[in-house]
């Protein structure tokens, strides 16, 4: 049973349609409602259906389990919503909903396999806990012994092909920037974003306090987080179980420190920043991804259509990166993405997120724009223009 | 043709995805945000394209399966419910923006193109050009609108209800032929529906029971750069004609609204009339605001009204459009809901649809938002009385359907006639109509529905 102060509020919801587009209407901007379109997969749908659900006018299937778990929880409806006595709520009540049906075990299997790889194998890559350090293989990074910042890589820097090298790219920007950083290598563990934004509020907050506790036995005081989704995990849900350790996205780190690098392109280039919703709508932070760009001579920048609270979601969010319940076909909101940054005549999308870099990058491929448009996460930007 | 087959059939038409007979979509599409009693459809399928309306309605018409065409599915009265069951065609796939003639100023869009993007869309690609954006949320699509006579921000001053500013047509027949109405039946372009036999008509008011709109061409108008707003208030009702039709007077307002509501409780008994106006430049926007002012000094001297300063949180919301301000209302109550019956009347029965609308509301133990936008500059005027309720509260529901059907019976007896109103209150209109009108209208469905597919129960002529 969900908690009562999201019960009481799911009748509140009008269905006015808000919800599906960004505060500038350019185009649907609700990842799972473009997918699949039917009105109960938009966050009003959403809402009527938990209702619906919830009095017991409708039952638990596998079609109502594709609908919860299809939501990206970028927080685009929170943006548009238009009741102020709901609209906070909204993506908390649509993980509420999910830790119900993730209770009473009717979750999708892709879901189910998901929770299974992390609580018997530490990831979601089913991948050996030794293969973390990969990535920093050959780098000559120190591990954290007390250094100012801990660089916390998590599952998509660690295992993910893209991700790594954005690690990697991340990693020599901070130590050339002067930043003292150690990593954990290999006794790195998942930070459990996804996880709750998936529903199993258990499971969270084991890793979250495994975490924790790690962290405080090697008197970490600053993280850097590659991704938003950890950054969001650690900064906003670890103090509820005691952690006191001050969490920033590398590009505010970093934000500072580019300029005196005095980074230069070769040629002309233009780029479209992408935001990611745990970065952006999730913790405001639009600004320091775009001081990045911005200390780049040579670089022109241009924004989408949607961008900053308003920007489309890679689709990636909320699990879907893991679960896939988005599936494939052009109406993929990484495909929209890529058409929509194609139209702003950018040649490359900067990302600030492992999981936009590889939704965006396998969209570019489906979109068959590889000739037009690439994708670059942005210190790769920078390392461009900083002569060796 | 069993079940089955159906939705077999319908999947070879839209493709797997688009097609569902799953009880979570048979929910959300067998009712609205209103008070009306759900039905359940059969199958609820989102066509892309007009051959696939063709084909999905020769497929109904063969095997006599009821088409409930549905757009943004706001319209509150249940109108896109299907009360017989069958097809419900959610036609939102079809969202695009097929040309815009800077010239002639109209553009062309498919049904399911919401207001909200065609808004966006001009602003960005022709930022001189502007549609006439109706209250409704921005899901509320440019199709459903006219197809229920809407009206908007530029009703007051550009030609009426949105219907009026249509151009053209593209229709569906309850047989599947496809018919283009309006200069593009004749010539390649969207331009008007003079000089030819005007059959667009034929389509806008009757609830999708004679043919599913595919496209539509639909007016445009200049966007002036500057935009203002007054607040007048009063609190003696029977100002109002007179306030309004000083105003009107002026040509100079661009959209007039007139409204009255218990909360917030300091301005309970007042009446605003809220005066957006445009300009091309500074300087005219000043003058028309002292000329807007000048028509109702006498008014404000002998101090029975005035105009109302306006905090800059506040004129923002006047100025928006579309408002979040009307989405909020339903949350009045704590409980997502409201209803409306929108009555088009004469102006001068404001005052009487004022009092009346208060009575019907204490009689009732509901609250109340009444209101008049003014159409066609100064023709007639739109009526709301608007009635929010908490979901939840299934005595507050029912006293709400109550009030609504006193209201239609009130519209009716002042002279005006509800808007888009639900099955009930078309039963009542039909009650009052000339019997040689109904009796055409129920040869012109004969003609186009022969089969009754087309979203049967409403406007039933008996």
């Amino acid at each position: 049973m969900m908690d009562s102060a999201y019960r009481d509020i799911l009748h509140r919801c009008f269905r006015c349609g808000w919800c599906k587009f960004p505060l500038n209407y350019t185009d649907f901007n609700c990842p799972a409602y473009l997918k699949y379109r039917f009105e109960s997969f938009s966050s009003g749908g959403r809402m009527w259906l938990i209702r619906a659900w919830q009095e017991g006018e409708i039952t638990p299937s596998e079609r109502l389990s594709q609908i919860l778990f299809s939501c990206v929880t970028c927080r685009n409806c929170v943006e548009a919503c238009a009741m102020p006595g709901i609209k906070d709520s909204l993506v908390d009540l649509f993980i509420e909903a999910r830790a119900d049906m993730v209770e009473r075990g009717t979750i999708p299997p892709l879901v189910r396999d998901y929770f299974k790889a992390i609580s018997v194998g530490g990831n979601p890559y089913r991948l050996p806990a030794q293969d973390r350090a990969k990535w920093s293989c050959g780098l000559g990074l120190e591990r954290y012994q007390g250094q100012e910042y801990l660089f916390y890589v998590g599952d998509e820097g660690a295992f993910d092909e893209l991700g790594q090298h954005m690690a990697r790219s991340v990693a020599l920007l901070l130590r050339r920037s002067g930043v003292s950083f150690g990593i954990l290598g290999s006794d790195e563990l998942t930070d459990g974003n996804d996880v709750h934004a998936l529903g199993e509020k258990g499971l969270a907050e084991y890793l979250a306090r495994q975490n924790i506790e790690l962290m405080q036995e090697l008197g970490v005081k600053k993280v850097i987080t590659l991704s938003p989704h950890a950054f969001h995990a650690m900064r906003n849900r670890y103090p509820l179980h005691g952690s006191t350790a001050a969490v920033y996205h590398y590009t505010q780190i970093l934000q500072p420190l580019v300029a005196r690098l005095a980074p230069v392109l070769q040629g002309e280039r233009v780029v479209t920043y992408h935001d990611p919703c745990y970065l952006g709508r999730w913790n405001g932070e639009y600004r320091a991804p775009r001081a990045i760009l911005k200390s780049v001579k040579g670089l022109k920048s241009v924004e989408m259509d949607r961008s900053m609270q308003n920007a489309l979601c890679c689709g990636g969010g909320g699990g879907n990166f893991f679960t896939d319940m988005l599936g494939t076909g052009p109406d993929l909101a990484a495909r929209a993405r890529v058409r929509e940054a194609l139209a702003t005549g950018a040649d490359t999308i900067a990302v600030a997120c492992p999981q936009c870099y590889r939704m965006l990058a396998d969209a570019v491929r489906d979109e068959g724009a590889q000739e037009k448009v690439r994708v670059c996460e942005l210190t790769e930007i920078v390392a461009e223009a900083v002569p060796a | 043709m069993d079940r089955s087959a159906v939705i077999e059939r319908l999947k070879a038409i839209v493709g797997g995805a688009y097609v569902s007979d799953a009880a979570e979509e048979l929910y959300i599409y067998s009712r609205d945000q209103g008070v009306q009693d759900p039905h359940l459809p059969d199958w609820v399928a989102m066509p892309a394209s007009t051959g696939e309306v063709a084909s999905i309605l020769e497929l109904a018409s063969r095997e006599k399966i009821p088409v409930v065409p549905m757009g943004g599915g706001l319209v509150l009265s249940g109108l896109s419910v299907p009360l017989r069951g069958g097809i419900v065609l959610d036609m939102k796939r079809m969202n695009r923006i097929l040309e815009v003639n800077e010239h002639s100023h109209y553009a062309v869009v498919e049904a399911g193109t919401s207001q909200g993007m065609l808004d966006a869309y001009l602003r960005k690609h022709h930022p001189g050009l502007k549609h006439s954006l109706p209250d409704a949320p921005p899901a509320a699509t440019i199709a459903g609108n006219i197809a229920i006579h809407g009206s908007g921000h530029l009703s007051q001053s550009e030609g009426g209800f949105h219907s009026e500013m249509v151009t053209g047509l593209e229709v569906v027949l309850s047989t599947g032929e496809v018919v283009k109405l309006g200069s593009c039946s004749t010539v390649p372009a969207w331009f008007s529906r003079a000089p030819l036999p005007d059959l667009v008509g034929l389509f806008l008011g009757w609830n999708g029971t004679t043919g599913v709109i595919t496209k539509v061409g639909i007016k445009l108008f200049p966007r002036p750069k500057f935009h203002d707003v007054l607040v007048y208030m009063t609190e003696d009702i029977d100002l109002a004609p007179m306030v309004l039709n000083r105003v009107i007077a002026t040509s100079m307002a661009e959209d007039i609204n007139y409204a009255l509501a218990p909360k917030p409780d300091y301005l309970n008994g007042f009446q605003m009339t809220v005066i957006n106006y445009t300009a091309n430049s500074e300087d005219e926007l000043i003058f028309k605001r002292k000329k807007l002012r000048s028509v109702l000094q006498d008014l404000y001297e002998t101090r029975q009204s005035g105009f109302m300063p306006i905090p800059p949180h506040m004129k923002a919301g006047f100025l928006e459009a579309p408002q979040k301000a009307l989405s909020k209302f339903a949350d009045v109550r704590k409980g997502g809901g409201f209803e409306y019956v929108g009555a088009i009347m004469p102006i001068e029965r404001i005052p009487d649809a004022c009092r009346a609308g208060m009575e019907i509301t204490e009689r009732h133990a509901i609250t109340y938002s009444l209101g008049a936008r003014i159409i066609g500059r100064g023709s007639c005027a739109m009526f709301f009385f608007a009635y929010p309720f908490n979901r939840v509260d299934k005595g507050e529901v029912e006293r709400v359907k109550e009030a609504l059907e006193e209201t239609n019976e009130t519209a009716l007896r002042l002279g005006g006639i509800p808007w888009k109103t639900e099955v009930q209150g078309q039963r009542l209109i039909l009650e009052r109509m000339d019997p040689a009108t109904k009796g055409l209208m129920r040869r012109i469905r004969g003609v186009l529905d022969p089969q009754g597919i087309m979203n049967p129960g409403n406007w039933e002529v008996t």
